[in-house]
């Protein structure tokens, strides 16, 4: 009982509230009997919810008729996260993180109306919803689509409700009981000095990877296709133009700035499909992938120098506006088309691991396949620091951290409806390698049908009516994930506005979308790196901390683009394919950095003293551990050369040796030399990150350890203060909410607290 | 999940309902719509600094509008936000 009781009560006698407001809290005991006052018409629903949820379930993993309907997907997904979210986060909020509403939030004891500014619980969910949704849950999906429809869906709804979900709230509730403190100092003060340097670099090392390969996409997608070049080019001044309008012309008009922008994205879209027709505009954007990479490696150098207002910020609305539009426009247009999906619950590849879009079994590397969707550890950093500073009361964590990540794995599932969607001959032309395929109509014809997959006859009119469809030349070989999706995308949308005719213009819609929040992640990804570099730089030389001086600032900023810039070249010249080779490194990343934030997590549990309650952080810590470090080994230790770096490294050095002159899919010397090149740094790279990982690890379960030998351990939250302001926890007020927030509402103007909001 | 504030009014008002009724909650709705949407855009942030000021007591005039934007990216530049993958 006294175990139970420390946690956030023990600040119970410092709390004491001002008796001329109405209560900044709803009673617990009020809270409490609501939640268990079960009502007729209440029980009803959730067995409506439970049962829905539970046939759509029968009809994916049991039924399987020869196709099945994408509306099942939805089903399941939705009513699995609301079961989910009232039971399973409302168990974690009661037994270990005991949010107190009495309790000032930072956004209240440290208002200053700008970075500290308490936000209304929904704006700030759309806030946070836009800030952790990226590219990430698309492109994963439609990669891991090719083990099956089951193995991706079980992952993206278990793994969000058990890992990802639980993270960002757990994460969040600790950033804001520390004041909006960063991962990277959460780790440094609860792990210690070894596990704190450990954890920083290797989220410096993860953000160069994850930068590299989400740029590795946009490349692959835009690859001889002058019609994409020149749209997203075009994103880059309409950005100025924005950053300007909103400088000078009219400041903090944003959303009609974003509609402006928003209108000459669809203008630049249209335009680019003139453009693709005339010679001279084929001439002029038809570039190879090189010239594409060379482009985004300059591009995001001067991103990354140039003043937010100019660059970043008007781009982050647009993408803000894309990304909410879009999002919801394709859950409308799922429910309505309801696709069938003619692709088998498992295919043979989960088990051989012999896929030719990404090698490996589905344990472990479905798992790091899809990452972003159901864990993902780049959302520690999203957690901790920005939205956490604008929380207005401490029980809206669940809302938004929990709440806001079963929105991203929604996302996610949309994402493998939509690579789902479409016809599996033309998936495994698109996502095989050019080295599979040899980049041609004719090679990606036999070599998919030579795959030996059932039901699966390609044929070369269909590769090329689809291509001509969606305005481009080819699409064997458009590997990445983002052109597939934007054909299921283009497929689906066609079946709502404009028909077949419209599928060009979606296609490259869907592909600009995806290059927006690219683009951004990479300039922003930059910045954010550039100063982590300054400040550690800053230990040594304290010059690099003054983050306003120029000469560190170019330095760091040209460190940080180096080390991604190199990443991207090797991986768009990789003999091997690229994409295939590098993403189960970004997912590994990934996945390890949840695992560094989870660690985190639990030393902090052990140190409130919540053993009872420890492996809601220790379950998802455990799987992820054992899945990256799995995957990790396999990569260096495995003696197949399809799945490990070391294997193929040695397999191509032994040929060179031997005096050969091509091997496998390498046929030139050169070519051998770059396999060889490109295993090594890939190799030398999974070692680097799955040390330091276990180092981070390893000092999290020392510090729990110690924390359970003396009961507890110190607490670094910020002290307690007592709020003066009040505001519902979930999307809806319950009846006790209502009655305060009336209580509030009747309050004399000049006594009620400052509120942002409304 | 639905997206957060809608289908609010939906739950709430009988079967019969006047047609000026209709239109208002449709209205309200609107309204309430375009609030959130462009709280999630980040354009109250002008009015939050406001309301923050006037509640305070700080003293002193607050910044302009013009000059209050200008600052929030300057801000940016010294601490850049992450953007997720």
């Amino acid at each position: 009982m006294s175990k139970k009781q420390s946690g956030s009560h023990q600040h119970a006698d410092v709390l004491v509230t001002d008796s001329d407001l109405p209560a900044v809290a709803v009673d617990p005991q009020q809270a409490e009997a609501e939640d268990r006052r079960w009502t007729p018409a209440k029980i009803a629903l959730w067995i409506g919810i439970a049962l829905l949820g539970g046939i759509a379930w029968t009809m994916l993993a049991i039924v399987r008729g020869e196709t099945v309907n994408a509306i099942w997907f939805v089903f399941a997904a939705v009513c699995t996260y609301l079961i989910a979210y009232r039971f399973y986060s409302k168990f974690i909020e009661r037994n270990l993180l005991k949010p107190d509403d009495r309790r000032a939030t930072p956004a209240e004891y440290k208002a200053d109306g700008k970075d500290y500014a308490a936000t209304d619980r929904r704006v700030l969910y759309g806030h946070h919803f836009a800030a952790i949704a990226g590219a990430g849950p698309l492109v994963g999906p439609v990669l891991a689509a090719q083990m099956g429809y089951l193995p991706g869906t079980l992952w993206i709804i278990i793994g969000v409700i058990f890992a990802g979900a639980v993270q960002d709230y757990l994460v969040m509730f600790f950033s804001m009981r520390r004041g909006g403190r960063s991962l990277g100092q959460m780790a440094r003060e609860e792990l210690g000095v070894i596990g704190g340097t450990a954890a920083l670099i290797a989220t410096l090392a993860i953000m160069i990877i994850i930068v590299a390969i989400l740029a590795l996409v946009v490349v692959n997608a835009l690859g001889e296709s002058p019609w994409g070049v020149f749209s997203v080019s075009m994103t880059i001044p309409i950005a100025l133009f924005m950053g300007v309008y909103l400088r000078y012309l009219r400041p903090g008009r944003v959303t009609e700035v974003s509609l402006i922008g928003f209108a000459l994205l669809l203008l630049a879209i249209i335009g680019g499909g003139w453009i693709s027709e005339t010679a001279w505009g084929v001439d002029l954007f038809t570039l190879d992938r090189i010239t594409i990479a060379w482009g985004i490696i300059i591009y995001g150098f001067i991103a990354a120098v140039l003043p937010v207002w100019l660059l970043l910020a008007p781009r982050d609305y647009l993408s803000t506006f894309m990304k909410i539009g879009t999002i919801i426009m394709l859950a409308v247009a799922i429910v309505i088309t309801r696709p069938e999906i003619s692709v088998p619950a498992i295919t043979p590849y989960a088990t051989s691991g012999t896929g030719p879009v990404v090698a490996g079994t589905l344990f472990p590397f479905l798992f790091v396949t899809i990452a972003c969707g159901a864990l993902s550890g780049f959302h520690a950093l999203i957690s901790s620091g920005t939205t956490p500073k604008m929380i207005e009361k401490e029980r809206q964590t669940r809302f938004i951290g929990y709440g806001g990540m079963l929105m991203e794995s929604f996302v996610a599932i949309m994402a493998l409806v939509a690579a789902l969607s479409i016809d599996r001959g033309i998936y495994f032309a698109m996502n095989s390698s050019a080295a599979a395929t040899g980049g041609t109509i004719e090679g990606a014809v036999t070599f998919v049908n030579g795959l030996g997959l059932t039901g699966v006859n390609l044929t070369q009119e269909a590769l090329s009516t689809m291509a001509s469809n969606v305005g481009e030349e080819s699409i064997v070989s458009r590997t990445g994930g983002a052109p597939t999706l934007a054909v299921g995308i283009a497929q689906i949308m066609q079946g709502v506005f404009g028909g077949a005719g419209m599928m060009a213009f979606w296609y490259h819609f869907a592909i600009m979308f995806e290059a927006l929040f690219i683009l951004t992640a990479v300039d922003a990804g930059t910045r954010v790196a550039r100063f982590m570099l300054q400040d550690s730089i800053g230990n040594f030389v304290p010059r690099f901390r003054d983050t306003s001086w120029r000469a560190g600032a170019w330095i760091c900023t040209a460190i940080m683009v180096a080390g991604w810039g190199a990443i991207l070249i090797m991986g768009v010249t990789d003999p091997l394919g690229g994409i295939n080779t590098l993403f189960p490194l970004f997912g590994i990343a990934n996945q390890l950095l949840a695992a560094i934030a989870l660690a985190v997590c639990m030393a902090i549990c052990a140190k409130k003293g919540m053993f009872r309650f420890l492996w809601i952080p220790a379950l998802p810590l455990a799987f992820a551990s054992v899945v990256t470090i799995t995957a990790s080994f396999q990569k260096i230790f495995s003696s197949t050369p399809a799945i490990g770096y070391w294997a193929q490294h040695t397999a191509f050095k032994d040929a060179l040796a031997a005096g050969e002159e091509s091997f496998g899919t390498a046929k030139t010397v050169a070519a051998m030399e770059a396999v060889v090149r490109n295993t090594f740094i890939q190799g030398t790279l999974s070692i680097f990150f799955v040390v330091l990982s276990i180092i981070v690890i390893i000092t999290a379960i020392l510090a729990t350890v110690r924390a359970y030998r003396h009961g507890g351990g110190k607490e670094n939250e910020d002290p307690a203060v007592p709020s003066r302001t009040f505001a519902p926890a979930g999307l809806i007020a319950s009846p006790a909410e209502k009655e305060l927030e009336a209580q509030w509402a009747a309050l004399e103007p000049g006594k009620r607290p400052a509120r942002a909001g409304h | 999940m639905g997206s957060p504030g809608a289908g609010k009014a939906a739950c709430e008002g009988g079967p019969l309902m006047t047609v000026p009724q209709v239109l208002h909650r449709a209205r309200d709705t609107a309204r309430e719509l375009a609030w959130l949407f462009k709280g999630v855009m980040g354009e109250n942030a002008y009015q939050a600094y406001l309301d923050h000021h006037e509640h305070s007591h700080a003293g002193g005039l607050p910044m302009t509008e013009r000059e209050f934007w200008r600052d929030k990216t300057d801000r940016q530049d010294a601490n850049p936000e992450g953007r997720c993958c």
